[in-house]
């Protein structure tokens, strides 16, 4: 029997072509876990199984998976299982963010990693739940309802990207795919006790990517270990001519063998539990005995990072999100004009945190306010990029924890700014356009994960990968 | 920041409130301005960043058909002869 929960997309991989599987076993049992757990965690909103879903169909997916393997022509993704989240286009196939606006809207065309996914014979078993159009640090934004963390369901699983995080925590798929605007991808992995990484901007094309914040969203991997999620790395990134802030990722030359990380301290002061900071303490200890040089940083910007965020991101929602007026799609409420036709259909379609944010932005693009709120962040974030250049010619990596507390029960951050909290260690990353990644530091006394953050250069993407190995021998 | 912007900024926004939903926007509204009034009084150099700069867009030739044009129309909400069918403006 194939036990996916412990299964590794490089084992499966060298199982399939070795012939000890196939394809169809790996996606049986994939669909088997979703049968046990699915209606109690709420990962996935769809799955592709049945005959309606025609060539798309799971199994369908995997015969061919299975065909190109016995040609020789399977590569690291072929015959995988792998999740999608709701805001990446699947040509025929339901995209709704999340989102009632969206509940019946099919995709035209598929997304640049989708393709990819498609090329490597990746099997896609659906489409996995978020907050709605990701802003949110529990799904429970959702408009279908949150997910459940697998570890405690009485907890959230972290957001936006919570059912992806699910999927792969549960066994439900071997990888998944998220998105990561201000920490959406990380979080959650490290609420779920597993690898997240959020790319170089541009280093994955945000062709198909349903926009929530367009100068800081990126879509990057969920796996088990670090050596999966740079397989579904290798495979959804690349240059693409669809998105013109793609970028091709740049060989970077070997680094030292001592590895030398900065740890912002002073921002570690305030708002962070304890029992995460001393798990954060013993993980850097393990690093130095591994060899790592850990010294102290000043950043003294860095704090700013979350009230800039939520000044530029509102800005850019409310103007994404313009485009849903329930004219050329999604749901439309029919009223009097054309603009009470826009208001009713805006209204019935999105939800409380949505709404927020859309009159936020709105308030800070406002004549009047547009200097003293968009301009003034983005001065602020421009000195948060020069502080992070400026460090990364002293040390390689920034470390902190990943979020700076541990999974939180359902109902428990009612007030938005307490929510925006579970954030503070993860938006600046994407202010600066830097990659991430959330490796797994152990659990709590309650048995709850821990995560630590590593933030690298721009392009440093690769090199992020090995640093869980390191860790990974002394969990 | 009072009901009267709330509802202004509704209606720039084409969302319409309830009055229970104004008074609880201007309250949350209230708390996240709070939290984000710190970058006001922040004293910051205007810093300049280097963007690599390059030419995007593609020659003006005839474009790859990537998008199906059925699925696109079969997405309208309303429309006539595989047109978009909208509300007359004027």
């Amino acid at each position: 029997m194939i036990d996916t929960r412990t299964l590794t997309i490089e084992k499966a991989g060298e199982a399939l072509r070795s012939g000890e599987f196939s394809s169809l076993d790996l996606v049986s049992a994939c669909l088997q876990k979703i049968k046990e757990r699915n209606d109690e965690l709420h990962a996935f909103l769809e799955v592709f199984s049945g005959e309606k879903y025609g060539v798309d169909d799971v199994y369908a997916q995997a015969k061919r998976a299975d065909e190109m393997i016995k040609n020789g022509k399977g590569v690291a993704m072929t015959g995988i299982p792998i999740a999608i989240k709701d805001n990446i286009l699947m040509t025929g196939m339901i995209t709704s963010s999340g989102s009632k606006i969206l509940e019946n809207y099919k995709a035209s065309y598929d997304a640049f990693v989708i393709k990819k996914l498609k090329e490597a014979g990746a099997v896609i078993m659906g489409r996995t739940n978020m907050d709605e159009f990701a802003m949110g640090s529990s799904t429970e934004n959702s408009a279908y309802g949150p997910s459940k963390n697998p570890i405690d369901p009485a907890r959230v699983p972290g957001g936006s990207s919570g059912g992806s995080a699910v999927a792969v925590a549960s066994g439900m798929a071997l990888g998944a795919l998220g998105s990561d605007t201000g920490g959406s991808i990380r979080m959650p992995a490290s609420f779920c006790g597993i690898v997240g990484m959020k790319a170089t901007y541009g280093a994955v094309s945000r062709s198909g990517l349903t926009a929530l914040s367009s100068s800081l969203d990126q879509i990057g991997p969920f796996a088990k270990d670090s050596e999966d999620a740079q397989i579904i790395f290798e495979c959804i990134s690349g240059y693409d001519e669809m998105d013109s802030t793609s970028i091709t990722l740049k060989p970077k030359e070997k680094k030292s063998l001592k590895i030398k990380i900065g740890i912002p301290r002073d921002f570690l002061k305030e708002g962070v539990d304890a029992e995460v900071l001393k798990n954060f303490e013993e993980t850097l200890e393990k690093l130095k005995q591994k060899g790592y040089e850990v010294v102290d940083v000043s950043m003294p910007y860095i704090k700013y990072a979350l009230p800039v965020y939520y000044v530029i991101l509102p800005a850019e929602v409310s103007t994404n999100l313009a485009r849903l007026e329930g004219m050329r799609y999604g749901h439309r409420v029919e009223g009097e004009t054309m603009f009470d036709t826009f208001k009713r259909s805006r209204s019935a379609g999105f939800g409380p945190e949505t709404r927020r944010r859309i009159i936020l932005g709105t308030y800070v693009l406002s004549h009047g306010y547009y200097d003293a709120y968009y301009n003034k962040a983005w001065k602020v974030r421009r000195a948060i990029i020069k502080e992070y250049e400026d460090l990364f010619k002293k040390v390689d990596y920034i470390v902190t924890p990943t979020v700076p507390m541990l999974p939180f029960k359902f109902g428990e951050k009612s007030d938005p700014v307490q929510m925006y909290l579970a954030d503070i260690f993860t938006v600046s990353v994407n202010l600066a356009w830097l990659p991430a990644i959330s490796i797994p530091s152990g659990f709590s006394k309650e048995g709850l994960p821990f995560g630590i953050e590593f933030t690298g250069p721009s392009e440093s993407d690769l090199s992020l990968f090995a640093i869980e190995k390191d860790l990974r021998d002394n969990r | 920041m009072d009901l009267k912007d709330i509802e202004n900024l509704a209606e720039l926004a084409k969302i319409e409130l309830l009055d229970i939903e104004k008074s609880k926007l201007l309250e949350d509204l209230g708390s996240i301005l709070a939290y984000v009034k710190q970058i006001e009084e922040l004293d910051v150099p205007d810093l300049e960043i280097e963007y690599s700069q390059r030419n995007v867009w593609r020659e003006d030739e005839d474009s790859f058909p990537i998008f199906s044009k059925d699925l696109i129309i079969s997405q309208f909400p309303d429309s006539k002869n595989n047109f978009l069918k909208v509300k007359k403006i004027l």
